[in-house]
């Protein structure tokens, strides 16, 4: 992983140095071994506390909306899944891609900061990635665990590769483990329909209504959001648990469907752990079952299942059955 | 100094809850939170830091406050709050350090002239047993502030160890509570305890933020922190999420509202957030029309207008909730760290 990071250090140095951008947008150091941040870097000296490592989850794809409309040319690394939701938003004119130089960064799934604090009791002093093994070293004692088992949640399922990129920066060629990214919707669309509201229920009555969710969507990209709205007569606001709990996140679902590629940020930056990602992943199934395999994200141009009309789409019913 | 085996404490929330309401850190879909006890929940009084903290206990995140009915051409304007009155005492079991700090600093904004009622109703009806913290995490900071984690104050306070749980009534009110549950307590446990708060505070000499350097925030800094150009680069990252003030114990912002119902309208509050853009939205507009004037808000009024206010109180209490879960990882120690360089 140090040697990524020393090609994104070396390259965001030449990109800087010589002018080409005006800014470069990655990861910088935090507090702690795993609480870095994105950042914008706009000289070489600013780099001193650029990072890439196992604990760089975030989608930077977003903060480009903002800084692709600043004067000059602006650098970003973009993991695989991340490319994805940049692409969407260059569908979406969201963001202006002459300004932007993409550089496709490998990976190597990221690490769950709150899992391994947990397995830490809460105190990190130490985290070491040797091949599929994560060493996690705390004041309470040293644990070993497996790597599969203390990713964030959306790499645990990630078989995403690079769809943009002005360039790449790849070292080690790594290999992503096969899994079925749908194994907990396919788990969820067993239940009855009591367990399953059950389960959702008990999630979803976590919520605090933070907002962190919708704010850190590449697929929620509105100037200004409806539930932000004071004269919507809606009490956005209110964490009531009749509709609010219940709805706000099923809504949100339906609106990016069909836009959302599954970048998984939802689930990562919510402060109740609540898997949001699976709503979304139950309509990109219903999708691919409907309408044919889509992912959103893998053009930047062309229609989409659900904003393009042919007469050999499916009934309503057959919709309302979920492609059953 | 009373002690009940761990394996009892059922036996306690029980006891408790035949004559008030138990408010009570319990584990839901994975995450544990203050929540009102009911036999079967899960609870868990070893977790440090809740994801929301118990002010919820007295400032729900939303609670309605009145109703208007209209009939004809009268409107009847009905105090719900008589809902609350006709309830029973609560208890509130659990609160670390920090969050009985954060209490006192709500105290000064919600029981000042013109005082918050509502607030007041729940805080006179409750009784708080606080936990003495045994496994301080990385993230906790409470000593910057002068709280002793493994020494907290309360109605009563409450040691645990693997098997055990300690308790000392600290008042009237405590004394009482204890007189209704002491069947299930037998006597002992002082030599535990200090065993307990010596282990934690071996753990506390070496927590990374114990040394957190505060002398800069001061109101004669006022100015040279507000125009200070270190905002822009530590907000670069900030979603405007409400994260940060709704997991923390101390932010007391909230917004009322009317919501139009089949039976007439009702006026609730909620907690608001400065993060977000229609925070005090008044006629003209939002007076911060950045969202790096909103992160600057957050932490000069942690750090600099409330203790300017309060007799230099800080609203911060390290409970490191903020540290935590923030998204981004932006949080109060890196501001502090960046402007309170001398």
């Amino acid at each position: 992983m140090q040697e990524i990071q020393a090609k994104m250090k070396a390259r965001a140095k030449e990109l800087l140095e010589s002018g080409q951008v005006a800014r470069v947008i990655g990861w910088k150091k935090g507090e702690f071994i795993y609480d870095n941040s994105p950042a914008t870097f706009e000289s070489v000296e600013e780099l001193d506390n650029f990072v890439y490592d196992y604990f760089c989850g975030s989608n930077l794809s977003k903060y480009l909306i903002a800084e692709s409309k600043k004067p000059g040319k602006t650098a970003v690394f973009l993991k695989p899944c991340d490319t994805y939701s940049y692409n969407q938003l260059i569908k979406e004119h969201r963001i202006n891609k002459d300004n932007v130089y993409v550089i496709a960064i490998e990976c190597l799934a990221k690490l769950n900061a709150e899992t391994i604090k947990n397995l830490a009791d809460g105190f990190v002093t130490g985290v070491s990635v040797e091949g599929d093994k994560v060493t996690i070293s705390s004041p309470y004692g040293e644990k070993v665990v497996d790597k599969k088992d203390v990713l964030l949640t959306k790499c645990s399922t990630c078989s995403k590769t690079h769809v943009a990129g002005d360039e790449q920066i790849i070292v080690y060629n790594f290999e992503k483990p096969s899994t079925d990214r749908f194994e907990k919707v396919k788990e969820l669309e067993a239940m009855t329909e009591d367990e399953r509201f059950a389960f959702w229920r008990s999630q979803l009555s976590k919520c605090i209504r933070c907002n962190a969710c919708r704010n850190v969507c590449p697929a929620c990209s509105c100037v200004k959001c409806v539930f932000d709205n004071p004269a919507s007569g809606i009490s956005a606001k209110a964490n009531d648990d009749k509709f609010e709990e219940q709805l706000f996140h099923v809504i949100r679902a339906f609106h990016v469907s069909g836009r959302c590629t599954d970048c998984g940020e939802c689930s990562r930056v919510c402060p109740q752990n609540i898997p949001l990602h699976l709503l979304n992943r139950k309509f990109i199934k219903d999708i691919n079952q409907t309408y044919g395999e889509y992912q959103a994200g893998e053009e930047t141009e062309g229609k989409t299942p659900l904003t393009s009309y042919t007469v050999n789409d499916a009934e309503p019913n057959e919709v309302v059955n979920g492609g059953k | 100094m009373l002690k009940i085996a761990k394996s009892k404490l059922n036996d306690l929330y029980a006891k408790i809850n035949e004559s008030m309401g138990l408010f009570i850190p319990v584990k839901v879909a994975g995450e544990v939170d203050y929540r009102v006890w009911s036999e079967g929940k899960e609870v868990s009084l070893e977790t440090l830091k809740t994801v929301k903290s118990p002010k919820s206990m007295f400032f729900p995140q939303t609670e309605n406050l009145m109703k208007f009915v209209k009939e004809g051409k009268n409107i009847e304007i009905i105090d719900v709050r008589e809902d609350f009155d006709q309830r029973k005492p609560f208890v509130l079991f659990g609160v670390k350090a920090c969050d009985y700090k954060a209490i006192e600093v709500l105290d000064k904004v919600f029981l000042a002239d013109p005082v918050d009622t509502y607030y007041q109703d729940r805080r006179e009806k409750t009784t708080i047993i606080t936990t003495a913290c045994s496994k301080p995490e990385d993230t906790c900071f409470c000593s910057v502030f002068g709280i002793d984690a493994t020494n907290p104050l309360g109605d009563v306070t409450t040691y645990l160890d693997n098997d055990y749980l300690y308790w000392q009534a600290n008042t009237e009110k405590g004394e009482n509570l204890t007189n209704l549950v002491k069947d299930l307590f037998e006597n002992g446990g002082e030599e535990k305890v200090a065993e307990i708060k010596e282990n934690a505070k071996k753990v506390l000499d070496c927590l990374p933020f114990k040394n957190l350097d505060l002398s800069k925030f001061k109101p004669e800094n006022l100015n040279e922190l507000f125009n200070s150009d270190k905002w822009q680069e530590l907000s670069e990252a900030c979603l405007a999420c409400g994260t940060c003030t709704f997991v923390c114990p101390t932010c007391q912002c909230f917004d009322i509202r009317d919501f139009k119902t089949n039976k007439g309208v009702v006026r609730f509050r909620c907690w608001d957030s400065c993060m977000y853009s229609d925070f005090t939205q008044m006629s003209h507009g939002n007076n911060r029309t950045t969202q790096t004037q909103r992160f600057r808000q957050r932490f000069m009024h942690k750090l600099c207008y409330y203790p300017s206010q309060n007799g230099g109180l800080y609203s911060c209490v390290g409970c490191g909730r903020c540290v935590n879960k923030c998204p981004q990882n932006l949080n109060i120690v890196k501001v502090i760290k960046a402007l309170g360089d001398k």
